[in-house]
């Protein structure tokens, strides 16, 4: 029971970890979005493009880290 | 039949643990999956965005007479609709020769700005939002972007309205 509870703690603080940095993540690309409309809306439409591929790119580093959560869990049973 | 080498444990038991550190694990884990999906919602704006961006089309304005240049005082205002009945715009006679029009809308949350003809500035009442009225530029206030501007032309006796610019030129 003991190992069991040392194990969840593990996971716990991995967890944490994960969810501070999809919490960055998740922040940037709240602006990115908002700065990306506003020049949208500003009729700048150069900035669509790389703004829809940053966001890609936070997209898939949460998509990681939502894997590697469920994967280690996976890997201790 | 071949079974599965790693038994797993029912959903039900894996989501309603009964150890406390199971139960925050859990969760969690579940906040996690919901702010990863949260990412894909915001990305599915940015997609959006850029669908939108990639299916845009200049707009056309139409060439129409808004004002006629006896109706206005120097310093006086006259408002008409351009480029369609419900657009807003003010016109601006600022010295004999000289005429400036902008969408009434400002650009920040779209309240009706009005010629203060004491600061020589369009000002919005809503949150003091002032805009140059030179070229519609913000020289103060929440608005980011300018006024767009109609651009005029005058003809004989008559102003007429060509089309809209959003930036203000150079």
């Amino acid at each position: 029971m003991e190992d069991h509870n040392s194990e969840r703690s593990q996971h716990l603080t991995m967890i944490d970890g994960a969810m501070a940095l999809i919490f960055v993540l998740l922040t940037v690309q709240v602006w990115l979005l908002s700065a990306t409309l506003d020049t949208f809306l500003a009729g700048h439409r150069e900035a669509a493009l790389p703004g829809a591929i940053v966001s890609g790119l936070l997209f898939l580093g949460c998509a990681v880290l939502y894997r590697f959560i469920t994967r280690a869990e996976r890997r201790s049973g | 039949m071949k079974t599965d080498p790693v038994e797993r444990k029912p959903l039900w038991r894996e989501e309603f643990s009964i150890f406390k550190a199971d139960e925050k694990y859990v969760s969690r884990r579940q906040l996690t999956k919901f702010l990863t999906l949260t990412s894909l919602g915001m990305f599915a704006g940015n997609i959006w965005i850029l669908a939108k961006s990639w299916m845009y089309k200049e707009p056309s304005y139409p060439v129409k007479a808004v004002a006629k240049v006896a109706e206005i005082p120097v310093g006086g205002v006259k408002l008409f609709q351009y480029p369609g009945p419900e657009d807003q715009c003010i016109l601006v006679r600022t010295a004999e020769d000289a005429y400036v029009a902008y969408s009434q809308k400002c650009t920040h949350l779209s309240c009706a700005v009005f010629y203060s003809k004491e600061n020589n500035r369009i000002e919005c009442p809503c949150h003091e939002g002032y805009f140059s009225i030179k070229d519609g530029s913000v020289l103060q206030g929440p608005p980011t972007r300018p006024l767009p501007r109609v651009v005029l032309e005058r003809r004989g006796p008559e102003l007429i309205a060509i089309r809209m610019q959003q930036e203000p030129e150079g």
